[in-house]
């Protein structure tokens, strides 16, 4: 085809078929990225409802039950709709561009990978409107409370939940699909990208789970609308059988999360280090063993439900391993900083706080596996604050990274730098401010998802809230320096756009062209 | 009313920016505590220390580590005019960064499988005290003693929707705590009746689910006297933040003249059974019952929630045949919130409560129901 995408120009008719019914990865690719961005502020919204209602003791705007809703919205909306498609919308964009491929290899699967989407999460944040209200038993959504005890909203979450789960599971087939079969010529397995690397292994990782959050929202289905007790303890089921069949999915997420976080600092670094990517193949061994050692250490969730204590040690050993291809990790990245030429622009800035607390949440995580220990720590504040520092610290931070880093790219357009460390300053200090004092909320014992607490709790509270306030408001500006940079940004022509870039995508004209690599670049 | 708030929160706000700068303790509320409790056991002693190995190591990696990153960021910088060098592998430094790690990981393992296996030694109690999780309340029963009852929080909707102040035990107060004798190990039967809870009391280093169909056990021995409080660490529903645990540790001799008392009571409470209640008096105690029991579901007025919890004014079930009404509040509805409350309340509470939703809230249905009714119906099952 010769011509170019529609713009505003050609009509609004044609304008907006283009984006409905897009096969161009690039498109995907920035569709996902703005819906993940619209989630986050929505997720964020509810965030700031909870610290704005835990900001005091007693109930001031919010009663308990809106409360729980928040809370389980608020988890659902940042995992599945903020951070998720965040990372497949830059597996989008890059994943052809660095392997030198044209496209994605199932561009119409692509297209419905996306689309039906936002039907998922219209579905779930419709049930806030409805008699009953939304999902309330927190983004694990333990049995019974999820089942027996759950509003009749819960069957339009257990829909959104399989909608959710068949783009995930369409989107990672894609991307093996792409990887396997469109490399260009030259570009081993050993050779390609490490964010390439990261996402296959965690596209694997979605095709292995995916189905298995999938049997046990079903069986939800069944225990709520079919009579069966799978999780009925009345009716002979199990509701600890949940637990086990949630973590076996859920944690293994919790790496789906955060291998294509670990991709692309693994890109940043290195160019702003000037100075190749230290241990390339220990990097991609690490990866793989922390992907299958994610299958076997579920149960690190449950140390509280009675397990035999064979079981408790056991969970506890193999989640201790964890550790040591996570340490791999992030001592080859200090490495490849060491004798390099070190700049800090806003991508590094923000990479660098990643390594720096994604760490500092790896420490808090390992306490948590200690069994004895997370006899206290589970389900306080102290669970709160290790995910945070993983979860935000860690994929929303390299998310920020990337969207810094490839955007000239994207739209041949340099954000503004002053803005951009502006904005990393805010958002990292009120990081930090929200969630350093959680650490000590849940060690003097307040438990997590609780609508109120005693007067003890009082003032690290209110500082967490300070915090949250200013980190949403990072948020604010970021959009605005995204959207500044698209309108009014400086023009960048540059191929390479940052001085240490290496890799295929940095030999294409900027901005990329909206086909790029139709005939495959040779790779030595 | 607003000024006081106001005054309050400037209070308050003014400590939390003293606490940011100087990073210490301010007047207000002395017991801001950062770290894990010793707590008055061995299982909580030995999770205290075992935390603190933990964060000890941590803390050395992590200083370590940080340190040289920030040497690097330092000294490598590109406006210092580093150039950068092209080395990408070293097998040595590679190797010895997998093998130290998991060398220090065992070393870890070892003080925490001793931990466990503390938590784990529930032989040989001398007491045991089943625990049952309830939406959103605590059943305590003493097996073999006949001793049961229900620990409830004692915080006023008024006090936690600040139509009141808040007292000094605010979300920390309940109806009647657990108590239990010093010097004696207890063991804990934890259970769920509806959905999962979780039983912390974090000075005895105490936590483990209430979940339905399932015991689980833990334990406790303590010389320590004195009052302990813990929380519901499981997402229960609605008012999962208002249930505490409140446990006495009382000595022994004290335990036992509690303990008789309570057996006591038990027994004159049997006796009120066979006697016939006014309904005025039936109305004063149904109300009480309501509220603590039920409102927290149907609401104080009557009018639930809709879409979760249905109405009582108004009812079919209310104004209908006071059998059918029996049956919902003594057997519960099987698979919904509404659970049975015949192990629960007594029989004169079900009666009394029964009653009152039958002659309140403009519900107008005239009959009585006496505790012998109650008494009937579920001999009749
Ligand atoms: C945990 C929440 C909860 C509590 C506490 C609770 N109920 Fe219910 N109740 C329900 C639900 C849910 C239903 C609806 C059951 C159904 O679907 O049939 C219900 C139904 C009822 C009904 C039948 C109403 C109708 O019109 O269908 C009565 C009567 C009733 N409850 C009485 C009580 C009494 C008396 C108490 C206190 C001793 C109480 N409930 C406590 C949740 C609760
Ligand atoms: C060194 C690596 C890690 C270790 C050893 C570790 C260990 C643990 C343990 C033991 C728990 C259970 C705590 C409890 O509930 O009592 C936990 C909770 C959690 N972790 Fe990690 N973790 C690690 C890294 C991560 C990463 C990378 C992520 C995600 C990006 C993550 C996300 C979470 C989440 C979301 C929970 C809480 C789940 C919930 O109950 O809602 N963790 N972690
Ligand atoms: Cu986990
Ligand atoms: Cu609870």
């Amino acid at each position: 085809m010769a011509h170019g995408p529609a713009t505003m120009a050609d009509g609004w008719i044609k304008y907006a078929s283009r984006w409905l019914f897009t096969t161009n990865h690039k498109d995907i690719g920035t569709l996902y990225l703005w819906f993940s961005f619209a989630m986050f502020i929505l997720g964020g919204a509810f965030a700031m409802i909870i610290r704005a209602e835990l900001f005091q003791p007693g109930m001031q705007l919010i009663n308990p039950e809106f409360f729980n809703q928040m809370t389980t919205m608020h988890g659902l909306v940042m995992v599945f709709g903020a951070i998720m498609p965040a990372f497949v919308g830059l597996a989008n964009w890059l994943i052809p561009m660095m392997i030198g491929a044209p496209d994605m290899a199932l561009p119409r699967m692509n297209n419905l990978s996306f689309w039906i989407l936002p039907f998922a999460f219209a579905i779930l944040v419709s049930t806030l409107f409805m008699e009953g209200g939304g999902p309330n038993f927190g983004w694990t959504f333990y049995a019974p409370l999820s089942t027996t005890y759950a509003p009749d909203t819960v069957n339009y979450f257990i829909f959104g939940v399989h909608i959710m789960g068949a783009s995930s599971i369409m989107g990672s087939i894609n991307i093996i699909a792409t990887v396997m079969n469109m490399r260009a010529p030259g570009m081993t397995y050993m050779k390609m990208p490490l964010f390439v690397w990261t996402w296959v292994i965690t596209a694997f990782l979605l095709v292995a789970v995916m189905p298995v959050l999938a049997g046990a929202v079903t069986m939800m289905l069944m225990d709520i609308n079919f009579g069966t007790s799978f999780f009925n303890a009345a009716g002979g089921g199990d509701p600890v059988l949940f637990q086990h069949v949630f973590w076996f999915f859920g944690h293994p997420e919790v790496y789906i999360i955060i291998l294509p976080a670990f991709g692309v600092v693994s890109q940043i670094i290195p160019t702003f280090s000037r100075k190749p990517l230290f241990g390339y193949s220990s990097m991609v061994y690490a990866t793989a063993s922390i992907a299958f050692m994610s299958f076997i250490v579920w149960a690190h969730h449950m140390f509280t439900v009675g397990m035999p204590i064979a079981g408790e040690l056991y969970f506890m050993y193999a989640t201790l391993l964890i550790a040591v291809p996570t340490g791999v990790k992030v001592f080859n990245w200090i490495t490849t900083m060491y004798k390099g030429s070190l700049t800090f622009e806003t991508p590094m800035l923000f990479s660098i706080a990643f390594v720096i607390l994604f760490t500092f949440g790896g420490f808090t995580g390992l306490m948590l596996s200690i069994a004895a220990a997370d006899m206290q720590y589970h389900d306080t504040y102290f669970v709160v604050a290790h995910f945070h520092y993983v979860m935000v610290a860690g994929a929303v931070f390299s998310g920020t990274a990337a969207v810094y880093y490839w955007l000239p790219k994207w739209c041949g357009k340099m954000y503004n730098e002053t803005m951009g460390k502006v904005q990393f300053w805010i958002a990292f200090i009120g990081f930090n401010i929200t969630f350093m004092p959680q650490h000590f909320l849940g060690l003097a014992g307040m438990p997590r998802r609780y609508a109120d607490y005693g007067l003890q709790f009082a003032d690290w509270n209110m500082l967490s809230s300070v915090g949250a306030f200013m980190y949403g408001a990072a948020q604010i500006l970021f959009l605005f320096n995204v959207v500044r940079t698209i309108t009014h940004g400086k023009p960048v022509e540059d191929p390479q756009v940052w001085e240490g870039a290496e890799g295929l995508e940095w030999t294409l004209p900027t901005p990329a062209p909206y086909h790029t690599f139709e005939t495959p670049p040779e790779v030595k | 009313m607003l000024k006081r708030a106001q005054a309050l929160f400037l209070r308050r706000l003014g400590a939390v920016l003293a606490l940011v700068a100087v990073g210490g303790v301010s007047a207000e509320n002395a017991t801001r505590q950062l770290n894990m409790p010793q707590g008055v056991t061995e299982v909580s002693q030995a999770a205290y220390d075992i935390h603190m190995i933990m964060m000890w190591i941590c803390t050395v990696i992590g200083v370590a580590v940080f340190g040289f990153m920030f040497y690097v960021m330092y000294a490598h910088r590109k406006s210092r005019g580093a150039v950068a060098e092209n080395f990408h592998e070293n097998i040595v430094v590679e190797l010895l960064w997998t093998i130290v790690p998991a060398i220090i990981l065992v070393v870890m393992a070892i003080p925490a499988t001793t931990a466990l296996l503390k938590v784990y030694d529930t032989e040989d109690a001398d007491i045991d005290i089943k625990v049952t999780g309830y939406q959103w309340k605590w059943q305590y029963e003493y097996l073999g003693e006949g001793v049961k009852f229900m620990s409830e929080l004692r915080t006023s909707q008024d006090e936690i929707y600040g139509r009141e102040p808040k007292g000094e035990h605010y979300l920390r107060e309940v109806t009647e705590p657990l108590v239990i004798p010093a010097g004696k190990k207890v063991r804990f039967l934890i259970t769920g009746n509806d959905v999962i809870h979780s039983w912390w009391v974090p000075d005895f280093g105490v936590k483990r689910d209430a979940i339905p169909g399932l015991f689980t056990s833990a334990w406790a021995k303590t010389d320590q006297v004195g009052t302990y409080v813990g929380e519901c660490a499981e997402l229960c529903g609605k008012d999962h933040a208002f249930m505490p645990v409140v446990v006495e540790v009382k000595e022994q001799a004290e335990y036992d003249q509690w303990l008789a008392a309570k057996k006591q009571e038990a027994a004159a409470y049997a006796s009120t059974i066979g006697k016939q209640w006014t309904s005025d008096e039936l109305m004063a105690k149904g109300e009480e019952v309501y509220n603590r029991s039920c409102a927290g579901c149907h609401m104080q007025n009557g009018q639930g929630i809709p879409g979760v919890f249905p109405a009582l004014k108004d009812s079919a079930i209310a104004l209908g045949p006071v059998e059918e009404h029996l049956r919902i509040v003594v057997d519960g509805v099987n698979g919904t919130a509404m659970q049975s409350f015949a192990d629960q309340l007594s029989e004169v509470d079900l009666a009394a409560v029964v009653h009152y939703e039958r002659n309140a809230w403009g519900n107008d249905v005239g009959d009585i129901t006496q505790p012998v009714d109650v008494l009937n119906y579920k001999q009749g099952q």
